[in-house]
C-alpha cells in the first residue's frame, strides 16, 4: 500500500486530477463498449419477436 | 485445413462457439482488470521522477496496444473478406472499427492528461501523437464508410480498402519514437527486451494489457454476434434463437 490514508490516495501527490480523469475516461470507454452491443442485441430480439408474432397472426388469418 | 476454414466462415458455427467462449473471456477480463487496477493504483510504487502521475501508464499503454492490434485485425479481416468473400470476416472487420476508435481516443486522452504534468503541454505535434491521431481518423473513416452504403458488400469493400491503405500508418506509429525527435518516451514493454522498469511496476502493466485484450475479445464477439443475427435473421437457425428468447 503506497498511501497512508484515503485523502492521500485521492490527492495522488498533487496529480490527483490527472490520474482520476484518465481512469474516469477509461471507465466511460469500457462502459460504451459493453452497453452498445447489449442494447443492440435487446433491440434486435424485441423487433424480431414482434415480427414473428405478426407473421404467425397473418398465417392463422388466412 | 480448407474444411476448417469453411467451418470458421459459417455464421451458425461462429455464433455457437463464440457463445461458449464469451463467458470465459468476460470473467478473465473482469478479474485481470480489477487486480490490475488495484495493483496499479495502490500497490505499485510511485515513479521517482513523475510521482503518481505515471499511474496513467496502466491505462495509456494497454489502450494504445489495443488501438493498433485492433486496427491490424480490422485490416486483415477486411482483406480476407475482400479476397475470399467471407461474410464472417466482413462482420469482424465492421465490429472492430467502433471498439478500436474508442480505445484510440482513450490512448489520446490519457496521453494528454499525462503529458500536461510531465511535459507541461496537453498536446504537441510530434510524430507519435500525430500518427495516433491519424489512426483515430482512419477508424472513424471506416465507421463512416460502413454506414454510408445501403449495400453491405459495397460497404465492406470500401472500408476494407481504406483499412488496408491505412495500414502504412501502423509501422509509422511504432517507429515514430525512433525515427523522429520526440518528447514521447520509447516503448515500456517489448517482446524482445527486458522491461526498463522494476517488476513491481511492469507486472501490473502486463496484467492490464492482457486484461484489455480479453475485454476486446469479449466485446468484439458481442458486437459480431448481434451483427450476424441481424444479417442472418431470415435463416432457420436465427429464427430458432428468436423463438427461444
Amino acid at each position: 500500500m503506497q498511501f497512508a490514508d484515503f485523502s492521500e490516495f485521492i490527492a495522488m501527490g498533487g496529480h490527483g486530477l490527472y490520474v482520476w480523469v484518465a481512469y474516469g475516461v477509461a471507465v466511460l470507454v469500457f462502459a460504451f463498449n459493453l452497453v452498445t452491443p447489449m442494447l443492440k442485441r435487446r433491440r434486435f430480439f424485441v423487433e424480431q419477436a414482434r415480427q414473428l408474432r405478426r407473421e404467425e397472426l397473418h398465417a392463422s388469418d388466412s | 485445413m480448407w474444411r476448417w476454414f469453411h467451418k470458421l466462415g459459417s455464421p451458425k458455427w461462429f455464433y455457437a462457439i463464440s457463445g461458449r467462449l464469451l463467458p470465459w473471456f468476460s470473467v478473465a477480463a473482469l478479474l485481470l482488470l480489477v487486480i490490475g487496477t488495484v495493483w496499479a493504483l495502490l500497490i505499485a510504487p510511485a515513479d521517482y521522477q513523475q510521482g503518481n502521475s505515471y499511474r496513467i501508464i496502466y491505462i495509456h499503454v494497454p489502450a494504445a496496444f489495443l488501438a493498433q492490434s485492433g486496427y491490424l485485425l480490422m485490416a486483415v479481416a477486411g482483406a480476407v473478406g475482400l479476397i475470399w468473400k467471407m461474410k464472417l470476416a466482413d462482420v469482424v472487420a465492421k465490429s472492430c472499427a467502433p471498439i478500436g476508435a474508442s480505445f484510440t481516443l482513450l490512448a489520446l486522452i490519457t496521453g494528454a492528461v499525462w503529458g500536461k504534468p510531465t511535459w507541461g503541454a496537453w498536446w504537441v505535434w510530434d510524430a507519435r501523437l500525430t500518427s495516433m491521431l491519424v489512426l483515430l481518423f482512419l477508424y472513424l473513416g471506416v465507421v463512416a464508410l460502413q454506414s454510408a452504403f445501403t449495400d453491405r458488400n459495397q460497404a465492406a469493400r470500401a472500408s476494407a480498402l481504406l483499412a488496408l491503405v491505412g495500414l502504412v500508418n501502423i509501422p509509422i506509429i511504432k517507429y515514430s519514437v525512433e525515427w523522429w525527435n520526440t518528447l514521447h518516451q520509447p516503448a515500456s514493454l517489448s517482446l524482445t527486451q527486458r522491461p526498463s522498469m522494476p517488476a513491481e511496476m511492469w507486472v501490473p502493466l502486463l496484467i492490464m494489457v492482457v486484461g484489455f485484450y480479453c475485454f476486446f475479445a469479449a466485446v468484439l464477439m458481442m458486437r459480431a454476434r448481434v451483427e450476424l443475427l441481424e444479417r442472418e435473421r431470415r435463416t432457420g437457425w436465427v429464427k430458432e434463437i428468436i423463438r427461444e428468447n
